[in-house]
């Protein structure tokens, strides 16, 4: 477990930032809401005008003069943006930076089995993800507390399971890759994540690109899908943790197998 | 004597590079044995492949008596890795780049290493760093490559292993410390650890090592003991103001524009006598390089 734990000291301040900056924002978007609700007759119609634009975050399906459509919104935009990019970096990086940083040969000449590091590594990176969106929530609760407003509880919590999982997916595949690589990681990242962001939004632009919702973790977990109804798209989520699964299944017979220098 | 390292036709190549070809060789239980030769030459291939860092192409290993596998039929995945983590608690390594995580402090680094370990290493640890002289709350990044060295040597030899495997370990060390360094080897070698240690300074390897292996261009070109290498050394002079000695055996000799330079084997004092009366304005005698020793002397007799 010292593997695990090492990661989890030196990944601290990385998942406070990240939670700070993106619960912080959503603090603040969520605090406007109040003053925006008494103009917001105007801007509903002037949302539905926007057409493409709107629908791509998920303008038309979310009611913008509730606490719970503009919730979705903002903080569907801010996490959902925040948290692949968070995710991307920590999964590319998590095996990656220690040939970058030639700590590899250091590990791996301590009595423990790669296998044993691979997992560690999974698991801090796991905690880490669960850890960065705890902050996110709690901060989330005190906005609502703030404004005194209480949104569709059921609706929010399946909102950040979705962003949990899918920020666990695209963590998975992103240490797939991570076996792959020796330097540079952080790049193909982010690289990753601005890819699957925005084929999901090109999937909410035009019906025609329906299919990429098989692709990208963006489709089960936009909050326009998930709070008119407060439901999740199952097959979607089974599909988007097959494709975690493979990553990762991938990733580690590469790092059984990886040349260390 | 049972060897502690069996190495048998390893072979190992980066893409098309050569890193080692068909490479054998065994060391005893019990010795200090230097592995000798220049940069490139294929040192640190051999010692991470050794290790299970790189995985050959071809060869096995056997480590303590035990096949860690290698290329071609070799154990793979699980099986290989159980065996490695079981190995590598009995072997102290020391690399020949001391990187670490660049967050830490020293005591940090050398507590991490240390809890790999199922025993107690705090006292010894507390103990090498006051004989190497190791500011323990230094964070590693403000080190100098020195210290980083010696928060390697800590690392290798705190949990008290049955074999130190220690690539260039003296490079970047000042003189008082190579020696606290070897004092220190020499006594766990005196209380039945094997050392193995790879340089490209002759000089340590023969004050300290009983036997010494040279590998040239990935392979091994002679494994003897110092004694006989040391025998076979020749000095390098080189003599400005006259190019003939008379009544001394050049060998290899290499006329410069103003004097003459050339190896030479035999008695000192014979030498000096030459020298005597001659014109001579500059006169330099040095240890030839090694790769001078191996590729003109060495390598020669021993064929």
């Amino acid at each position: 477990m010292n593997i695990l734990k090492n990661e989890m000291r030196q990944g601290l301040k990385g998942l406070l930032l990240w939670g700070l900056i993106i619960g912080g924002t959503i603090v603040l978007c969520v605090a406007l809401f109040p003053d925006l609700k008494k103009e917001f007759g105007d801007m509903v119609d002037a949302m539905a005008d926007m057409g493409g634009f709107g629908a791509a975050f998920g303008m038309n399906q979310l009611n913008y003069g509730e606490i719970t459509g503009f919730y979705g919104i903002y903080a569907g935009s801010m996490l959902g943006i925040g948290g692949i990019f968070f995710a991307a970096v920590l999964g590319t990086g998590i095996l990656a930076k220690e040939e970058k940083e030639h700590t590899a040969e250091f590990l791996l000449t301590h009595p423990v089995t790669r296998t044993s590091a691979f997992f560690q590594k999974l698991t801090a990176m796991l905690v880490q993800i669960l850890l960065m969106n705890g902050i996110v929530i709690l901060l989330s609760l005190l906005s609502f507390r703030i404004i005194g407003e209480t949104p569709e509880w059921k609706g929010v919590w399946l909102f950040h399971l979705a962003q949990l999982l899918m920020q666990t997916e695209i963590a998975c595949i992103c240490m797939g890759i991570s076996a792959f690589l020796r330097k540079g990681s952080v790049s193909i990242g982010i690289g990753v994540a601005a890819l699957l962001y925005f084929l999901g939004l090109f999937g909410n632009i035009t019906e025609e690109a329906e299919k990429v919702k098989y692709i990208t973790p963006y489709a089960y977990a936009d909050a326009a899908d998930i709070l008119p109804d407060a439901a999740l798209d199952g097959t979607l989520i089974l599909i988007g943790m097959g494709y975690a699964f493979l990553g990762l299944t991938i990733g580690y017979v590469k790092y059984q197998r990886k040349d260390m220098y | 004597m049972r060897p502690v390292i069996e190495i048998e036709n390893l072979t190992k190549y980066y893409g098309k590079h050569r890193g080692i070809e068909h490479l054998n060789l065994v060391v005893d239980e019990g010795e200090f044995f230097g592995f000798i030769g220049p940069n490139g030459a294929g040192k640190s291939t051999t010692i991470r492949t050794i290790l299970g860092l790189l995985r050959p192409r071809e060869g096995s290993v056997r480590i303590l008596g035990r096949e860690l596998g290698a290329g071609g039929g070799c154990k793979s995945g699980a099986g290989r890795e159980k065996i490695r983590k079981g190995l590598l608690r009995e072997i102290g390594y020391m690399p020949s780049e001391a990187f670490f995580y660049s967050w830490m402090k020293v005591e940090d680094v050398l507590k991490f290493s240390a809890s790999f370990y199922d025993r107690d290493c705090s006292e010894e640890c507390g103990r090498l760093c006051e004989r190497l002289k190791l500011d323990t709350r230094k964070k590693v990044d403000e080190l100098s490559l020195g210290n980083r060295k010696k928060v390697s040597i800590v690392c290798a030899l705190q949990h008290g292993a049955k074999l130190y495997v220690l690539d260039e370990p003296t490079s970047g060390l000042d003189p008082l410390m190579q020696r606290e360094f070897f004092e220190i080897l020499k006594e766990r070698n005196e209380s039945g650890a094997s050392v193995f240690l790879s340089s490209h300074v002759l000089g340590e390897v023969e004050r300290y090592c009983h036997r010494a292996a040279i590998i040239r261009e990935g392979s091994i070109i002679a494994v003897d003991s110092v004694d006989k290498i040391r025998r076979s050394s020749a000095r390098k002079v080189t003599v400005r103001g006259v190019s003939e000695l008379p009544g001394i055996f050049m060998e290899k000799a290499e006329i410069l524009d103003d004097g003459v330079r050339f190896f030479y084997r035999g008695e000192m004092e014979k030498l000096i006598g030459a020298l005597q009366g001659l014109p001579i304005r500059d006169l330099t005698i040095t240890e030839p390089d090694l790769e001078e020793v191996f590729l003109h002397f060495y390598e020669g007799e021993s064929r």
